[in-house]
C-alpha cells in the first residue's frame, strides 16, 4: 500500500484536510485567546454557516452569494449572541462559559433540525469547480483544489485583520493581558463584540464553503467540533498561526496514518495531541505568558 | 444510574442527556398510575417489572432510537414504525389481527404507550435511558437500536434487568451470535445472512475473481458484516485489496477514498451506514471512485437512495424490506397503505422492523397470557412459524434470531423511476433458511429464564 504516489496524495489530501481545520480553529482560537471564552457552540456555527448558505443558495443559484450570506449570517448570530448571552458569563467561572455555549450549541443543532429535518442536504460546488482533475500522481476533486485557494485567502485575509489593522492589535494585545488593555482605556467590550463576530465568520464560512464536499446535517459541527480542539490545543491555545500549524499537522496525521493502518487515523490525532501536552503544554505556538 | 455496562460518560454529555431523559420520564412518570403489588395473583415472586408494569390498564414500552448524530434519519424511521405498531395494537387494527390473530385493542386488553428516548446511538445513553424507563415507568418491553452496539447494549441490560428487548435495526452477528441473551429477540437481517444472499448476485453480476475494497464503520456491526462478506466473496475467488476502517460518524472520507482509488479494486463494497454511508458514497463519486468500480451495499440504508441522489443507480443492495415487495406480499400491502396515510411517504426497513418486532412480541404475550417475561420467551421459543410482512417466518429457539428473507435491490436509473420514491428493483427475495448460519455458529449462549 505505501508506495510514493500514494504518500504523495495522501500528504497532499493532508494538506487540503488541514487547511479546512486551520480554518476553523483560528475563529475558536481567537474567540478563546481574547475573551477566555471556549466557545463549545463554535461547531454549530460550522453547521449554521452551512445551512444559511444552503437557503442562499436555493434561492438565488449563486454559489457566491451562498457563501456571503452564511458567513454574514453567522457573523450576526455571533454578535447577537455575544451581546445577549456571553457577556454575562465574563466574570463566571469557566464550567458555566462552557455550559452555556454548550447549551447554545444544542439550540442552533436542533431548531435547525427543526426546520430542515434531519435527512442531509448538499450544495453543489460551482460549475466552473466541478469535476475532477488529474494532478500527474493522481485524480483530485477540481472544487477541494480550490479550497486550498479560497481557504489561504481567508486566513490571508484574518491574518491582515489581526496583525495589520489596530483592532487587530488590540486583539493580540487582548491575548497577552486584557486587563492591561482594558486600563489604558480601550474599549474591551467592544472588542470582545468583533472578535466573536469575526470568530463566528470563520466558522460560518468554513460551513458553506465546505459544503460542497460533505452534506450538510444538523449534526456535522459535533465531530469537527473536536477535532479543532485538539488543533487548538497542539498549535497553542489563543495563537492564530497556531491554529494554522495545529490544523495543517492534523490533517496530515489524518491522511498518512490512514494510509498506513486507517482505524488509527483519529488514535493518532489524539496521541500527537496528548504528546503536545506532555511535552510543551501550551502546544506549539502558544503564549506562555497569558494568566 | 449504573453505569457498569458502558462506563462513564463525558461531562459533556450530561446536559443533553439529562435534558431529554427528564422530560420523557416527567412526562411518563406523571401517566403512570400507581397499583398496590398484590391486584394480581400469581405464583411466581416478582422478576424485573413484573408485575408491576402490568398492573394498571396501561403497559409501557420504552424506545431508545437516535434521533441525532449519523443514524438520526433511520431512528426517526424506526420511531414511526414503532408508534404506528403501537396505535395499530391499541385499535385491533386488520393488519395487527392477521399478525397475531388473539390481539384485541391493546396487549392482553391494556393499552399500550411509547416512551421514547434519544440514544444519539450510543451505548450509555441508550442504556441509561431505558434504565430510567424501568425504574421511573415499568416498562414491560425495551426497543430501539439502530447501532448494534446499542443493541449489545441493551440484550445485556435486558438479560440482568430481566426485561424484554426487541432490538430494532441491528445488523452484527454478534447480536443473536456471541452476545445474544435469553431476553432479547431480532427480526431483521444481519451481516452473515446479508453476506450470503447478495453474494451469489454480485458475483453473478461481475463474476468470479475479482478484487474488492472495503470501507468498515469501527464496531461490531461493521467489523462482523465486512468478515461475512468477506468471507463468502473468498470463497469464490475475490481477494481483499483494502479494508479502510472508519470512526462512527467520520466527517470526511477522502484520506479513506484515496487508498480505495489506488488500491485497484473491481468493487466497492460499503459497510457503513446512516449517514457515514450517504457522505462517503457522495465523497467516492467526488474522488471517481464510483467511475472506476462497481459499488455494493451489502447492508442498506434507509433513505441512502434519496439522500445521495442518483448514486445508488445500478447498485446491489441487501435489505430487510423495500414496499415494492406489496405485489407479493399482502399484509406488505396493508403496511405500506397504513403508513403513508399516516406519514406520507412510504415505508423503509426501519420502519417495518420496528412495527414487526412490537407485534411479534404483541402476539407472543398473548399467546403466553401473561406479561411475565419467563412465559412471553417460552411462547415465543414455541411459536414455529408465523406471519409476517414479508411471508412467513420463525425465530430460532436456540438463539432468538429470526429466520426470514432478505430482499436483494439494485438501483434504478432515474428514467425507469415510476414515481419519486421508486427507487429499487427487487432482484430476488432470498429465503432466510438458506443464508443464515448455524445457530450456534457465532458462540450464542442465551443464559437463564429468570
Amino acid at each position: 500500500m505505501i508506495n510514493w504516489a500514494n504518500l504523495v496524495s495522501q500528504m497532499f489530501n493532508g494538506l487540503v484536510l488541514g487547511a479546512l481545520l486551520a480554518l476553523i480553529s483560528s475563529g475558536l482560537t481567537i474567540i478563546y485567546g481574547t475573551l477566555g471564552v471556549l466557545n463549545l457552540a463554535h461547531g454549530a456555527m460550522f453547521m449554521l454557516g452551512g445551512y444559511a448558505g444552503y437557503v442562499a443558495y436555493t434561492y438565488t443559484d449563486s454559489f457566491l452569494l451562498a457563501v456571503i450570506a452564511g458567513s454574514l449570517f453567522v457573523m450576526v448570530v455571533g454578535v447577537v449572541m455575544e451581546r445577549v448571552v456571553i457577556r454575562h458569563f465574563y466574570g463566571r467561572p469557566d464550567e458555566d462559559q462552557l455550559l452555556v455555549t454548550f447549551g447554545l450549541g444544542i439550540c442552533f443543532v436542533e431548531v435547525v433540525r427543526l426546520l430542515f429535518g434531519s435527512l442531509s442536504l448538499t450544495v453543489p460546488p460551482p460549475k466552473a469547480f466541478a469535476g475532477i482533475t488529474s494532478l500527474g500522481f493522481m485524480f483530485y476533486p477540481t472544487y477541494r483544489l480550490w479550497l486550498v485557494a479560497i481557504i489561504a485567502a481567508a486566513l490571508l485575509v484574518l491574518f491582515l485583520i489581526l496583525y495589520r489593522t489596530r483592532i487587530g492589535m488590540i486583539v493580540r494585545a487582548g491575548i497577552e493581558d486584557s486587563l492591561m488593555v482594558s486600563s489604558l482605556g480601550i474599549n474591551v467590550y467592544r472588542v470582545f463584540m468583533v472578535v466573536f463576530g469575526i470568530g463566528a465568520m470563520a466558522a460560518g464560512f468554513a460551513g458553506i464553503i465546505n459544503a460542497p464536499v460533505v452534506s450538510l446535517t444538523p449534526d456535522m459541527g459535533e465531530a469537527i467540533l473536536v477535532q479543532t480542539f485538539v488543533v487548538v490545543v497542539i498549535g497553542g491555545v489563543g495563537s492564530f498561526p497556531g491554529a494554522i500549524l495545529g490544523g495543517l499537522i492534523a490533517g496530515e496525521i489524518i491522511s498518512i496514518t490512514s494510509m498506513i493502518n486507517p482505524g488509527y487515523a483519529y488514535v493518532m490525532l489524539f496521541a500527537a495531541m496528548t504528546l503536545v501536552l506532555l511535552l510543551r503544554p501550551h502546544g506549539l505556538l502558544g503564549a506562555q505568558s497569558r494568566g | 444510574m449504573s453505569n457498569e455496562l458502558t462506563g462513564k460518560s463525558s461531562l459533556l454529555d450530561v446536559s443533553r442527556r439529562r435534558l431529554l431523559q427528564a422530560s420523557a420520564g416527567l412526562a411518563g412518570g406523571m401517566m403512570l398510575p400507581s397499583f398496590p403489588m398484590s391486584a394480581l395473583a400469581a405464583d411466581q415472586p416478582p422478576l424485573g417489572t413484573w408485575p408491576a408494569g402490568s398492573q394498571g390498564d396501561t403497559v409501557y414500552i420504552g424506545s431508545t432510537s437516535p434521533r441525532t448524530g449519523t443514524y438520526a434519519v433511520q431512528g426517526e424511521d424506526e420511531i414511526k414504525g414503532a408508534e404506528l405498531a403501537v396505535e395499530h395494537l391499541n385499535t385491533a387494527h386488520d393488519l395487527v389481527k392477521q399478525l397475531s390473530p388473539k390481539t384485541k385493542k391493546g396487549v392482553l386488553g391494556k393499552q399500550v404507550k411509547l416512551l421514547v428516548a434519544d440514544s444519539a446511538a450510543k451505548p450509555n445513553q441508550a442504556v441509561q435511558a431505558q434504565q430510567r424507563f424501568i425504574t421511573e415507568n415499568k416498562i414491560v418491553l425495551m426497543t430501539g437500536s439502530t447501532s448494534s452496539a446499542v443493541a449489545v447494549a441493551l440484550n445485556k441490560l435486558a438479560q440482568r434487568e430481566k426485561v424484554l428487548y426487541v432490538a430494532q435495526i441491528s445488523g452484527s452477528n454478534d447480536t443473536t451470535g456471541k452476545d445474544c441473551v435469553r431476553y432479547g429477540f431480532r427480526q431483521c437481517f444481519f451481516g452473515e445472512m446479508a453476506a450470503n444472499a447478495i453474494g451469489p448476485v454480485v458475483v453473478k453480476a461481475f463474476g468470479k475473481n475479482k478484487k474488492a475494497a472495503y470501507l468498515t464503520p469501527d464496531y461490531t456491526y461493521g467489523h462482523t458484516t465486512t468478515a461475512s462478506v468477506e468471507k463468502y466473496l473468498k470463497s469464490q475467488g475475490w481477494t481483499t485489496v483494502t479494508n479502510q476502517v472508519s470512526p462512527l460518524g467520520a466527517p470526511d472520507y477522502s484520506s479513506y477514498l484515496l487508498n480505495v482509488a489506488n488500491s485497484g479494486a473491481d468493487v466497492l463494497i460499503n459497510v457503513n451506514w446512516g449517514h457515514d454511508c450517504v457522505l462517503s458514497t457522495q465523497q467516492a463519486k467526488q474522488f471517481g471512485v464510483l467511475d472506476k468500480m462497481k459499488l455494493v451495499v451489502p447492508y442498506q440504508v434507509p433513505f441512502l437512495a434519496r439522500e445521495t441522489g442518483g448514486l445508488m443507480e445500478d447498485v446491489y443492495a441487501a435489505t430487510d424490506y423495500w414496499w415494492t415487495i406489496e405485489d407479493k406480499f399482502p399484509l406488505a400491502k396493508l403496511f405500506n397503505a397504513a403508513f403513508e396515510k399516516k406519514y406520507g411517504y412510504k415505508p423503509e426497513w426501519g420502519a417495518e422492523n420496528a412495527y414487526m418486532g412490537i407485534v411479534h412480541w404483541a402476539r407472543m404475550v398473548e399467546d403466553a397470557g401473561t406479561f411475565y417475561p419467563p412465559d412471553v420467551i417460552k411462547a415465543w421459543e414455541k411459536s414455529g412459524t408465523i406471519p409476517s410482512l414479508v411471508g412467513d417466518v420463525h425465530y430460532r429457539p436456540e438463539d432468538h434470531q429470526c429466520v426470514r428473507p432478505v430482499i436483494i435491490v439494485k438501483g434504478k436509473k432515474k428514467a425507469d423511476m415510476k414515481n419519486k420514491e421508486d427507487w429499487y428493483d427487487i432482484v430476488d427475495i432470498v429465503p432466510g433458511d438458506g443464508v443464515i448460519q448455524k445457530p450456534d455458529a457465532f458462540g450464542c449462549k442465551l443464559g437463564d429464564y429468570t
